[in-house]
């Protein structure tokens, strides 16, 4: 039961990175690769549709993670504490920039909100990767199972980290360019003409750094964490996981070759989906492992809720995912095609 | 008080009242939208469907705020006070995944489809997503108040050996009794903010002498909801939240009404000033008997005092306690005052012209927000010093590896930034308003 609830947590994390993922990307590559006020209104009626039903797979998860494992969402969220504020704030000025931009049609207003937006979402993919990346290094959990880090401390791995170390700051980069790209894909499925192009060729370039970064983020979770190729060892099966990270990257430069944008967006959106599963496969059954004593560690098993409450959860998560996802195809249904300023808008 | 924990619950405290100005307005407008669709498409009159999209306006503002303002909340079970949810997220845990799941995703999905799919939609399908959005911001306000309640008078659970609350009924959960009152009289609390803030905006375009046709059309709306709305937050819903609190936390109610001496035919003070020190009300003003029969429908019955209860077990903060109460009850009663005059005037057809009950309804525009944040004030307070009654006190709740200083740190940042929110809101509302609804049409991106 709890190993099910740790796959449904993931694959609601996984949904949340690859939906709202493309939607931060957008806002990465944003002032970057729309030069005029009508291409950034392109952009910005391109995920305009779809963001916030994208950011609720996040509330979502946070929800199924509290409810499902109340103490690792006890744990990490007050030993986060800061990281975690400074994301909700970042989550706030986004959200009100996408959405109020569109109330006055002054330079002034939607050029401040621009930059609202671009730095809201670079900062994000950041700071997401830097959490998944704390996540997987350990945390220096207490007797009682709790921990407070500080922003940061010397920069090194060890036992007393603060949440930016060079390794943490690896997997924010990792973040930063893999969502980048994802979401420079998105906007070349989106759109026609100069954008579509500045947008497949920001993909483009930062395909080796991709490529690069992923290799590097590969070598430094092994070293400073071993443990994580238990599961691998045990389960030759797991090796499947690197196989598809690396394939999806190639069929990802391919397809940008071909122009077949779609295509490498879907690549992109695998890849991501394997990197997010590698890390869980080689985290199992551990949900926060312990930089200071590995008996500390949370595990799904010490960190979850009643048995009563996994199994009747087990019956309306199952119904209200078929909903959503029911009003998300229709959702993506009606707003699908490329986005033209001219004639109808949304 | 430990000063970490006066921090986490300012924190809380100033959080939750800010987020809450904004969903008792959605909550409160989108079945009055509704209405106003429905009356499009029953009278064939386009003006009805024009009036909704300027509300739609005002909505989609407010419900960004309402958003973005909400997602600290769920955050903050866990930041700031995961003692709780460690203890309680076996519970409560449920309902905020089921917020999650069944409201949110059916709110996000279709509320872009209101705000900027008429055209793509068509007029049915257009009043569907209007009333999915409806649908979607009442469940996500059920969810809510069931884990509210819980916390209020927890039902359905067990003591799990490492000291946690865990779920044992599902059903005693979401059927909880407290939760069904708490949830009418709150919901009908929100509708009495948006018929008033309907009925105070078209009373403004008369009495301005602009968009007079809508203007009506808002008031006649508004007033009608409002007389409804403000009946039934007394009775049946008020009455019944105040007989739950009566039952299930009796010292919260000597609290409410600051009632110190256990005493046969207890009146109610109407006003006065709780001298808590000499546990007596200065300059009360007072309906005698009132209270035993409102509390047990009889005149003599005898009500407990704050005397009757240990010390301890009193709400930590009577006097503010007593003032919320006092406030959110003498607003409802001017509520329903108001609305019943002007839904005589309108039913004479005399409203439209009758200056001074313009001014009234204009005028009325704040006080519901400030009475639904008395209500919740009343809830919150009356509940300590308690988090989860009687089973974990305020105290044990908070985050306790997270110190006062980071606490007093983020607090300062989210006033700032909720400064910049209220000013923008304030900013774009009165914008839209003084557009009016002719110049409403569907927001794009």
């Amino acid at each position: 039961m709890e190993t099910i609830w740790f796959i449904i947590v993931a694959f609601m994390i996984s949904a949340y990175v690859v939906l709202d993922g493309f939607d931060l990307g957008a806002g990465v590559i944003y002032l970057m690769a729309a030069r005029t006020a009508g291409e950034r209104q392109v952009i910005m009626r391109a995920i305009g549709p779809v963001w916030d039903g994208n950011e609720v797979w996040l509330l979502a998860a946070g929800g199924t993670l509290y409810f499902a494992f109340p103490l690792l969402y006890a744990s990490s969220f007050s030993g986060f504490y800061l990281p975690l504020i400074v994301v909700l704030w970042l989550l706030m000025l986004r959200g009100i920039a996408i959405e109020l931009r569109a109330h006055m049609d002054n330079p002034v207003w939607r050029g401040f909100f621009d930059v609202v937006f671009f730095g809201s979402s670079a900062l994000l993919t950041i700071f997401f990767g830097a959490a998944l990346g704390n996540v997987v290094r350990g945390v220096p959990l207490g007797p009682d199972q709790y921990f407070f880090e500080p922003l940061w401390t010397n920069f090194r791995v060890g036992v007393n980290n603060g949440i930016l170390d060079w390794y943490t700051v690896l997997t924010g980069l990792i973040a930063l360019v893999t969502l980048t790209i994802h979401g420079a894909l998105y906007i070349a499925t989106k759109t026609e003409g100069d954008l579509n192009a500045r947008a497949r060729l920001i993909a483009m370039r930062l395909w080796p750094l991709e490529l690069a970064l992923t290799v590097a983020g590969l070598i430094a979770t092994a070293s400073i964490r071993p443990g994580v190729l238990e599961n691998y060892k045990h389960h030759a099966v797991g090796f499947v996981i690197p196989v598809v990270v690396f394939g999806s990257l190639a069929v990802m430069m391919h397809a940008m070759i071909k122009r077949s944008v779609r295509i490498a967006f879907l690549a992109s959106a695998v890849y991501i989906i394997g990197m997010l599963v590698g890390a869980a496969f080689g985290l199992y059954p551990v949900v926060l492992p312990a930089s200071t004593d590995a008996a500390r560690s949370l595990t799904i098993y010490n960190a979850a809720a009643g048995a009563h409450g996994l199994s009747v959860g087990l019956i309306w998560w199952a119904l209200g995912m078929i909903l959503a996802l029911g009003y998300f195809f229709f959702v993506y249904h009606m707003f699908r095609g490329k986005v033209r300023l001219e004639g109808e808008g949304y | 008080m430990d000063s970490a924990l006066l921090v986490h619950r300012i924190h809380f405290a100033f959080t939750i009242t800010f987020h809450y100005l904004f969903p008792q307005l959605t909550m409160g407008l989108a079945p009055l939208i509704v209405a106003l669709k429905t009356l499009a498409l029953r009278r064939n009159d386009e003006s009805y469907n024009q009036a909704a999209r300027f509300w739609a306006r005002i909505f989609g503002i407010s419900f960004v705020m309402g958003v973005v303002t909400g997602i600290p909340m769920e955050f903050q079970f866990g930041t700031n006070w995961s003692h709780f949810s460690r203890f309680a997220g076996g519970v409560i845990g449920q309902t905020l995944a089921m917020e999650g799941v069944f409201a949110f995703f059916l709110e996000s999905a279709f509320l872009g489809l209101f705000l900027y799919g008429e055209k793509r939609l068509g007029p049915r399908g257009h009043w569907w997503a209007a009333f999915a959005v409806f649908l979607g911001s009442w469940i996500s306000g059920f969810f809510i108040i069931v884990t509210d309640a819980w916390m209020q008078h927890p039902v359905g659970y067990t003591t799990a050996p490492n000291g946690s609350a865990q779920l044992s009924s599902f059903w005693a959960l979401l059927l909880n009794p407290w939760a069904w009152w708490q949830y009418a009289h709150n919901m009908s609390g929100a509708v009495i903010t948006g018929a008033f803030v309907m009925a105070s905006v078209g009373a403004f375009y008369l009495l301005w002498g602009r968009f007079e046709d809508y203007a009506r059309k808002f008031v006649q709306v508004g007033v009608v909801a409002a007389l409804l709305a403000t009946l039934l937050q007394i009775f049946p819903t008020g009455d019944g939240q105040g007989r739950m609190v009566a039952l299930h936390q009796p010292v919260t109610l000597a609290a409410m009404e600051a009632l110190f001496q256990t005493q046969p035919g207890a009146p109610i003070v109407l006003i006065g000033q709780p001298n808590v020190q000499e546990h007596k009300i200065d300059n009360p003003i007072e309906v005698p008997k009132a209270l035993s029969f409102l509390t047990y429908r009889r005149w003599k019955a005898e009500v407990k005092g704050l005397d009757a209860f240990a010390q301890d077990q009193w709400p930590t903060n009577i006097e503010l306690l007593y003032f919320s109460y006092h406030i959110m009850v003498g607003l409802g009663t001017i509520f329903i005052a108001i609305a019943v005059v002007a839904a005589f005037l309108l039913w004479r057809g005399k409203l439209f012209t009758s200056r001074w009950m313009l001014w009234i309804l204009l005028l009325a525009l704040p006080f519901p927000y400030i009475a639904n944040t008395a209500g919740w004030m009343t809830a919150e307070l009356g509940r300590q010093p308690w988090l989860v009654y009687s089973l974990m006190r305020t105290a044990d709740g908070y985050s306790k590896t997270v110190s006062a200083g980071n606490g007093i740190f983020t607090l300062l940042g989210f006033m700032g930034m909720y400064t910049v929110l209220g000013i923008l809101f304030l900013f774009l509302v009165r914008r839209e308003i003084e557009r009016g609804p002719e110049a409403a049409v569907e927001t794009a991106h």
